[in-house]
């Protein structure tokens, strides 16, 4: 494009503010792609979720247990497919800072419940015939380098402490890139018969599945009439609406994040808006030789958009970029204490509109300024 | 030939009738042409005069379509800009009027080059053959051996030849010159105005120049001086003017 050196040598002009409000568009877009990542892995349990899958837990709390006998009556519920059971184990691998989710599960339904976690199935045969057998996701298997086969020791202070050992008999695999491979399986057999007298037969939650999606206001009222008035009355919900109160207990994830968000590109917009106008001022007069020489004053705002675009896309490319290369290692980092760090194409190209809008919007008003600038009176501040 | 008294039609590339320009200052309308009338033929080289706040800029910047007149009416080869539009008239400029201000107006980050090929980018005129115009018109002012060379790095008369060279690249139809030499030393001065006389005797330019200076106003063919507002010819009021302003 004829014009576009003309351009470029109007952007050079002052190196120094050039790389500041690049360097201000990058550092809003990291921001943006990294709160967008964070607010992606809060809200992934969320987006996960089986459409047709409930979560029952105790009514008063999660952390109140509820009776192993509950499964039987709620299997007979017309509409339910599958059912499993679940216990949070709490434990680390070796030391405090090697924490990830493992569950004690109830090996004969898990996989029916959970059809996107993919075992081998000679790996999920293995693991039936092993008391002490444990299924891990392929990202904790990564992140502690281990192998099918390895003896795998998992302290915990609950039932009565100590360390379990365990055979890594399987590893799984989620069917979409965002499905959870942190999480750690062992059964329910081995953890029953460890545990102190007391708690046996109290699992944790239920997760079950419906023959429809469409059942699922039905069934889970029918779950909890069944366990009305007893001692562990149940709550009964979607897996979604499950993951989002679970999220909720953080506070409100998602408004922080946009609050964060809103506030950092609005400052952007004042500090790019303010730098295009000083920018176009010091130019006033040069602006006017180029009206007076027959450039029109859509050409003229054409220059200062174009300026303030070329400005935004680079800042926002290297934000961008900086986010690809960042994350990852930032989700390697946070070891596993969220879900895996995505970076989705969606954010990328929502960062990059966003930094057009802003590049666009901080160059309208002084863009418009030089556009109506008379020739007469700017000539006459030489 | 150039008329100042004359209020009727003409074949004069420039017509100007009965143009006055007032401005409102301070709550005040302040007058600054009254009545204007002018005819300027192709080839002509005028000088305009005057005390400052006569009025020279307003009327060349009336003449160069930069700004219109309150009442009356400004043609130019057969165009009435008077009436034209905004976007008309900057369309109009680019063709017909090539501008030489007293302080060069150079775009800074640009080379002499490249601002000398500014005009030329409005036009359709393929890479070739802009860098050719260009070529021409840098050799024209004697600058073919600096056109990679920045403003910053050229003298004061250098810097005004490339403005020189900007003006008549795309061959307009005539030069605005606002004090051309008025921020140069005599040396560069004298060259200058021998490079716009070239333009006018070797090229058939038409020139119309702003200037406080009496030894760079004798260069032009015709001296006129504007004096509150009136156009006078050779300093003398036209006896009309005396009565009512209108020659």
């Amino acid at each position: 494009m004829k014009y576009s050196r003309l351009i470029f040598a109007n952007l050079l002009r002052k190196k120094v503010r050039l790389i500041l409000t690049i360097g201000s568009f990058a550092v809003a877009l990291f921001l943006f792609a990294f709160l967008a990542v964070v607010k992606d892995a809060f809200g992934r349990g969320a987006d996960v979720a089986g459409a047709d899958r409930l979560v029952i837990i105790n009514r008063t709390s999660i952390i109140n247990t509820i009776p192993l006998s509950y499964r039987d009556k709620i299997l007979r519920i017309p509409g339910v497919k599958a059912i499993t059971h679940n216990n949070w184990f709490g434990g680390v691998y070796k030391d405090e800072k090697n924490f990830f989710p493992q569950f004690v599960i109830d090996p004969e339904a898990q996989r029916k419940v959970f059809p996107e976690l993919i075992v081998p199935d000679d790996q999920w045969n293995a693991f039936l015939k092993d008391r002490q057998g444990a299924i891990v996701g392929a990202r904790t298997a990564q992140r502690f380098g281990w192998k099918i086969g390895d003896r795998i020791p998992i302290k915990t202070t609950l039932y009565g402490g100590g360390a379990w050992e365990f055979n890594l008999d399987g590893i799984y695999h989620g069917k979409r890139p965002q499905d959870d491979e942190t999480q750690f399986w062992f059964q329910w057999d081995y953890f029953e018969e460890k545990i102190p007298e007391g708690v046996k037969g109290q699992i944790g939650w239920y997760v079950l599945r419906l023959d429809s999606p469409d059942d699922a206001v039905r069934v889970a009222k029918a779950i909890d009439g069944e366990f009305a008035n007893s001692p562990s009355e149940t709550k009964t919900q979607t897996e979604s609406a499950f993951a989002a109160n679970w999220v909720k207990q953080f506070g409100n994830i998602s408004f922080l994040i946009l609050s964060i968000g809103v506030i950092v590109f609005f400052t952007l917009l004042l500090v790019t808006g303010n730098t295009m106008a000083i920018s176009v001022r010091e130019r006033t007069s040069e602006l006017a030789v180029f009206k007076a020489i027959g450039y029109s004053d859509r050409a003229i705002l054409f220059f200062v958009l174009a300026e303030s675009l070329v400005i935004a896309l680079i800042g926002g490319v290297l934000g961008l970029g900086l986010a690809m290369l960042a994350i990852p290692a930032l989700g390697k980092a946070l070891n596993g204490l969220l879900p895996a760090l995505i970076l989705a194409p969606a954010v990328l190209a929502l960062g990059l509109v966003v930094a057009v809008a802003v590049g666009i919007v901080s160059g309208l008003l002084p863009g418009i300024s030089a556009m109506r600038m008379r020739v007469v009176n700017a000539l006459r501040r030489v | 030939m150039i008329r100042v008294d004359n209020n009727g039609s003409s074949s004069a590339l420039i017509q100007v009738r009965g143009v006055n320009k007032t401005y409102r200052r301070g709550g005040e309308n302040i007058q600054v042409l009254q009545g204007l009338n002018l005819d300027v033929d192709k080839g002509d080289f005028v000088a305009f005069m005057g005390p400052s706040g006569s009025g020279k800029t307003t009327l060349l910047n009336l003449l160069g379509g930069l700004d219109v007149p309150t009442s009356g009416h400004i043609s130019v080869d057969g165009d009435e800009i008077t009436n034209m539009s905004s976007s008309k008239l900057t369309q109009w400029r680019a063709r017909h009027v090539g501008f030489i201000f007293q302080m060069y107006n150079l775009i800074p980050v640009l080379t002499a080059f490249q601002n000398v090929e500014l005009p030329l980018l409005l036009t359709k005129l393929s890479k070739a053959q802009r860098k050719q115009h260009v070529e021409t018109a840098l050799s024209v002012v004697g600058l073919s051996d600096r056109m990679n060379h920045y403003p910053r790095q050229l003298s004061g008369g250098q810097e005004q030849r490339v403005t020189i060279a900007r003006a008549v690249v795309s061959d307009p139809t005539f030069l605005l010159c606002d004090e051309p030499t008025g921020d140069l030393d005599r040396k560069s001065a004298t060259e200058i105005m021998e490079l716009i006389e070239e333009l006018v005797a070797k090229h058939g330019k038409t020139v119309l120049m702003v200037t406080h200076d009496p030894v760079v106003a004798d260069r032009a063919h015709t001296t006129l001086h504007l004096e509150k507002g009136v156009l006078v010819e050779g300093g003398k009021l036209p006896q009309n003017a005396m009565a009512g302003g209108v020659a």
